[in-house]
């Protein structure tokens, strides 16, 4: 069964319809690409699965459970992470401080305030467990070395590592990445996609991302689907996809 | 880990300056070194040690702006010197009925900034700082028209005058409108302020510097992402606010319980009071719980200390806030304060060793 299942969403801001009948299933563990001319709406259509904006019509469903207009923070406490394409970092924060705030959910790491304030043994239970469970994740970024640098004095390639690993923190079953490449050098683009190749293998992870570089694209994503004008335009495998002649006159050029 | 033994070893100072300082003005006392001026000043030293520190927690961590901190103080006081007026009798070792009276001028503060916080902090924008502005005045000028008066047969309450009370001849009249509360048991003193700073100051940083504290300053740095992984905004930022909220009340009650009269006047609980709170926040580095205790203590000790100089003095005053605003935001100085603080020249030291 689909871990996500998209079925005629559509919104409307006033007399403008931004995404129409958009339908989307994605497997458990895939890699999944959404691309398309800019203003076609995929960053909409990122912003109603995660509950930022309220879909006018049609249904998501998270494995199963439907979570069409629910509030952003119960919709990443049912399972889906996101980053932003432009980075939302916890600025004044340290990096280790970043992901454990990404924490604070999970049951296993949470104490209310009056434990926190009194300092009672399970804080420093909870705060070692938490320190450690962020120090593997920002292992597997290669962060760990600057875990204690303010996140906003980070390298701008590094800053959108972190907030991929805030996301994952969450402990998401779904991970959306908000055009992710944006602003990398080549060099930065291939580390960016061996990372997210890595994710995937290693915490069985299914991603959904939007992207404009096209090399990251071909080269990782195993489907896509490609808006224009917010509607979708084709949907399939990606050579199939990238090769069809539509996708090439509407976004690819000849 | 090293980073935990850092902010650790920083709480540690702080709380090591309150005692080094409590212990300096003891001794001083003790020998009969200070000046009468002086020793009236300790307490009032606290209540500001205790606003400054307990507004930075709305304006530094929470990043919104309060400005009618001055209002909580004042149901803080008002509430706790009721509660010591009627219990005087009743329980006569001092120090007890003054934690009890804390406890009272806390929950009754901390439940006004709950009742604020509820509507307020749903909306984003400026709008706690209008609302605060109106609260302070609001609290201050309804005081000013109460009447509470208690015989054998209860309470009695009015907002006309002590006439309409209608009290049994042995009645006691607690609260008298714009006279306010006269004969409260002066039950603070200065040991008990510093116990109350030191209290204060290990509930703001063992809450900052926990998962909550975390939650409370993601919100402050950046409130969409914080919402994207899960963090319930308004809980938050309302526990943030009322904690804020009673620990300005507990200043309240200590002011209440150092003078045995009591009135709510512009100067004491008014906007220039709250302005004055947020002066110390400001200068002493919005978000550094250590700096603003420093700016609360140097700024009421300063326009005391340089009285001998007359005219004079608002002029120095004047110099040091800019001197201090300076050095506390100007990128340059931030910088040279990095390159020159003694950890850094200790680290390249032990460069130089390896």
């Amino acid at each position: 069964m689909a871990i996500l299942e998209v079925k005629n969403l559509g919104i409307s801001f006033g007399g403008l319809r931004a995404v129409d009948n958009f339908n989307l299933a994605i497997e458990q563990g895939q890699l999944y690409g959404l691309i398309g001319p800019n203003g076609a709406g995929k960053t909409t259509v990122f912003n109603m699965l995660t509950g930022v904006y309220k879909p006018t019509d049609g249904k998501i469903f998270l494995d199963g459970t439907e979570i069409t207009g629910k509030s952003t923070i119960e919709i990443n406490k049912a399972g889906i992470a996101r980053t932003f394409q432009n980075i939302r970092l916890f600025g004044e924060l340290t990096v280790l401080d970043n992901v454990k705030a990404g924490l604070h959910n999970q049951k296993e790491y949470e104490y209310s305030a009056l434990t926190g304030i009194l300092r009672m043994p399970r804080y420093y239970k909870a705060e070692k467990a938490m320190d450690d469970r962020a120090m593997e994740l920002l292992k597997v970024f290669d962060l760990d070395k600057e875990f204690d640098y303010k996140a906003s004095n980070l390298p701008y390639g590094k800053q959108r590592k972190l907030e991929i690993a805030r996301a994952l923190a969450t402990n998401p079953k779904l991970l959306l990445l908000d055009e992710p490449a944006a602003g990398m050098n080549p060099n930065e683009t291939q580390e960016l996609m061996d990372t997210i190749r890595f994710v995937r293998d290693e915490f069985k992870m299914t991603i959904l991302l939007i992207e404009h570089d096209m090399r990251l694209v071909g080269g990782i994503c195993e489907k896509l689907t490609v808006l224009n004008f917010g509607q979708v335009l084709a949907c399939g495998e990606t050579s199939a996809v990238l090769n069809d002649p539509n996708v090439i006159t509407a976004y690819l050029g000849e | 880990m090293k980073k935990m033994s850092k902010i650790t070893k920083n709480n540690l100072i702080t709380y090591a300056i309150v005692v080094f300082a409590y212990a300096v003005c003891e001794i001083l006392m003790r020998a009969g070194q200070m000046s009468s001026l002086m020793k009236g000043l300790l307490v009032p030293l606290c209540v500001y040690v205790i606003l400054a520190v307990s507004l930075n927690l709305t304006v530094g961590i929470l990043g919104e702006l309060s400005l009618g901190h001055a209002g909580f103080m004042c149901v803080g006081a008002f509430t706790s010197a009721v509660f010591s007026k009627c219990m005087a009798s009743v329980i006569t070792v001092p120090t007890l009925r003054f934690f009890l009276a804390v406890l009272i001028g806390v929950v009754c503060a901390g439940v006004c900034g709950i009742l604020i916080g509820i509507p307020v902090l749903r909306l984003r924008g400026d709008y706690l700082a209008i609302v605060t502005l109106a609260f302070g005045e609001i609290i201050k000028n309804v005081v000013n028209v109460i009447y509470l008066g208690k015989d054998s047969n209860g309470f009695h309450f009015s907002m006309k005058d002590s006439m309409s009370l209608g009290m049994e001849p042995d009645g006691m009249i607690i609260i008298k409108g714009a006279q306010g509360i006269t004969g409260t048991p002066t039950d603070s003193n200065f040991t008990l302020g510093a116990v109350l700073v030191l209290l204060t100051l290990i509930v703001v940083l063992n809450l900052v510097h926990s998962r909550t504290g975390r939650a409370i300053m993601a919100i402050r740095d950046n409130r969409i992402a914080a919402e994207s992984i899960g963090i319930d905004i308004t809980k938050y930022k309302i526990m943030a606010f009322s904690i804020s909220a009673a620990l300005a009340g507990a200043a309240g009650v200590l002011y209440a319980h150092n003078l045995s009269t009591l009135t709510a006047l512009p100067k004491n609980f008014g906007y220039n009071m709250s302005i004055t709170i947020l002066v110390f926040v400001v200068l002493g580095g919005i978000g550094s719980i250590r700096g603003s205790m420093i700016a609360a203590v140097v700024l009421t000790l300063l326009p005391e200390l340089l009285r001998a100089l007359n005219e004079y003095r608002m002029l120095i005053y004047a110099v040091v806030l800019i001197v201090t605003m300076i050095f506390t935001w100007s990128p340059k100085a931030i910088e040279l304060r990095e390159r020159y603080s003694p950890e850094k020249l200790f680290r390249k030291k032990e460069k130089e060793v390896q």
